[in-house]
């Protein structure tokens, strides 16, 4: 029973995870560039919603516009300051995407106060609901996974059957090409940089209910994201998706079971403080082993 | 030839000789907190130097140099906790621990390049920063007060801020001295002329990586003793302070500064550390203002304050 919970948490945080690399190795694989501030992005996505659904009373339309102003945010960012460092060497861009995170992280603080928010969840997504008989689960972790299934499906349509998709894979294999045949190459990116923008607003927002919404929210789950995009190799979103799925499962299932392990062989006080910190280790672990045995990730994308 | 009183050298030296007399300047003026201000930058300044020594001559970015931090601090801090308060033990302790590190990440790390390269030293960091909140018995996520700092058998008193200040320093000068004397050497040279051509380098019969490890090794040991320095300066160690931003903070004091100039990062310290001071001071909103001028600094200002004095030299 707990195994088959905990292993539906590892799903729903590791599809959560993947929004977020999503984003982010699209804009590394198609632009070469480094985005650290994408997790500031994943914060204002739950800041926006939680402030969204206070203004309309309603926590679905609070998410569909908390949506499209992640969406307006990305694209505003990328117009005036980012598209600025496409071609620079990736020191550049991680310093100036460092900058952008202390900036935004003091902006909320100045317009929305320290103390963190709370985004209420509406009364029909509270009940738990009966996965398989004897199992019940939370109503809204169930549809999670289920909104981000389908709109990592809805990215594998865009990618691989649009016309638009085709041109961000012609962009992600060979970036002057496709701007010589005439592509406006930087209306594209900044579309690709919007795309990814609200992909991470989506992870922040899906989240923001069952943590709190806070100043600092999207740095550590931003490492998460870097770790799973270089293990799942750079430019890649199969191996993102993978790498997440596998990182969430890691995470959730190590928290969840660690410390009953722990205790065989520690004392139950060092095995509760040691087994947070195991589990966490757990997943850099993986990282190091995956980048020692192949430096450029599980599936990388294709040689430029 | 080049003339030795150019801008940027006798803005270096005026720094430098500022460095020196501040205690006295604090004294007269009764002025402490100028010289605890200052303590924290100059140990910040080996730390940044450090990272330039693989940064701006190695061509490694590292991005988690904030881990020799808290290595070297916790060393001090948990051999202080059980007992052995000399800092003939602590330092040297603080040292090897660091250069262990660096050695077994380093081999790692090595192995890839570009933003791999920056990504797993940012995970290997990541990693140290949660061993130490998981360390219950030195206390966790809360971190270790120091109660007593190192002792040197009578030599140099710890608790006196004057000559803990000036220990700061040589250990400051003697840092960059030795990475003065290590760029100009032939292993130096070696470090730098893979950096700009490592196939070259390679075809000529020089085993690339390990200069660059053996380079790797020596910027986590000299940031280390900044770590040991810190510690003592701070009477704590946490976790927090290894964090990831903690890596950053010490990239954006060389890049400030200019990398891959000597003293580039000390400067590039003081303007990091006073500019955050004097904002904090006028605004608790000071981040709002660094953000967007490390954007313009990286956007406009390549080379960092060096590269913009040495500009100005060409006129």
């Amino acid at each position: 029973m707990v195994l088959v919970e905990q292993s539906l948490n590892g799903l729903q945080f590791g599809l959560l995870l993947f929004l977020l690399a999503a984003g982010l190795t699209l804009v590394f694989g198609i632009m070469d560039f480094v985005n650290l501030a994408h997790g500031s992005l994943y914060m204002m996505g739950a800041y926006f919603a939680a402030t969204f659904t206070a203004w309309t009373g309603s926590f679905i339309l609070g998410v569909l516009l908390a949506l499209g102003a992640t969406l307006l945010l990305g694209i505003v960012l990328e117009f005036v300051a980012l598209r600025h460092l496409y071609g620079r060497d990736h020191l550049d861009q991680v310093l100036a995407t460092f900058g952008l995170i202390l900036f935004f992280n003091d902006a909320v603080r100045l317009i929305w106060g320290p103390a963190g928010l709370a985004l209420p969840l509406p009364a029909w997504l509270t009940v738990p609901v009966q996965i398989i008989p004897g199992v019940y689960y939370p109503a809204y972790r169930l549809s999670i996974i289920i909104v981000a299934l389908a709109v990592a499906a809805l990215l594998y349509v865009v990618v691989m059957r649009t016309k638009i998709g085709m041109l961000i894979r012609a962009g992600a294999s060979n970036r002057e090409m496709i701007g010589a045949l005439g592509i406006n190459i930087k209306l594209l990116f900044t579309l690709v940089f919007g795309l990814g923008a609200a992909l991470a607003g989506l992870a922040g927002l899906m989240q923001a209910p069952i943590l709190t919404v806070q100043i600092g929210m999207g740095e550590n789950i931003l490492i998460l994201a870097f770790v799973i995009i270089v293990i799942g190799g750079i430019g890649s979103i199969r191996g993102a998706f993978l790498a997440a799925i596998f990182v969430g499962m890691i995470d959730t299932l190590g928290r969840a079971f660690l410390p009953d392990l722990l205790r065989m062989v520690l004392s139950s006080a060092a095995a509760s403080t040691a087994a947070p910190a195991l589990s966490s280790m757990l997943i850099y672990l993986l990282m190091a082993i995956v980048l020692v045995v192949r430096p450029e990730g599980l599936f990388p994308a294709a040689k430029r | 030839m080049k003339s030795q009183f150019n801008t940027s050298n006798v803005v270096v030296a005026l720094v430098a000789a500022g460095l020196v007399v501040l205690p006295l300047y604090s004294q007269l003026t009764g002025n402490i907190f100028i010289l605890t201000l200052f303590t924290r930058i100059i140990i910040f300044a080996l730390a940044a130097a450090s990272l330039n020594l693989i940064m701006g001559y190695g061509g490694m970015m590292s991005f988690g140099h904030a881990a020799y931090l808290g290595i070297g601090g916790y060393a001090v801090g948990i051999l202080a906790f059980e007992g052995i308060g000399s800092g003939f033990i602590q330092w040297p302790v603080a040292l090897a621990v660091s250069a262990l590190y660096a050695l077994v990440i380093g081999a790692l790390s090595l192995r890839t390049r570009g933003v791999y390269f920056i990504m797993i030293t940012l995970a290997f960091a990541q990693m140290a920063y949660y061993i130490a909140s998981g360390m219950s018995r030195y206390g966790g996520d809360d971190g270790l007060t120091i109660y007593k700092r190192s002792t040197f058998g009578g030599l140099i008193d710890l608790s006196n801020r004057v000559q803990f200040y000036y220990l700061c320093l040589a250990c400051l000068f003697g840092g960059i001295y030795l990475i003065w004397r290590i760029i100009n050497s032939r292993f130096g040279l070696v470090v730098q002329g893979v950096r700009s051509n490592e196939q070259r380098m390679q075809a000529i019969g020089f085993h690339a990586n390990r200069y660059r490890l053996v380079c790797f090794v020596i910027s986590g040991t000299i940031c280390g003793l900044a770590g040991a320095l810190l510690a003592n300066n701070t009477d704590f160690v946490s976790p927090a302070g290894m964090y990831w931003t903690r890596s950053g903070e010490l990239m954006v004091m060389v890049v400030f500064g200019g990398m891959g100039s000597l003293f580039g990062p000390v400067i590039g310290t003081i303007f990091f550390l006073l500019l955050e001071e004097l904002l904090s001071q006028f605004t608790e909103y000071w981040a709002l203002i660094m953000g967007p001028l490390l954007l313009l600094i990286v956007l406009f200002a390549r080379g960092g304050i060096m590269g913009l004095l040495g500009r100005f030299n060409r006129g």
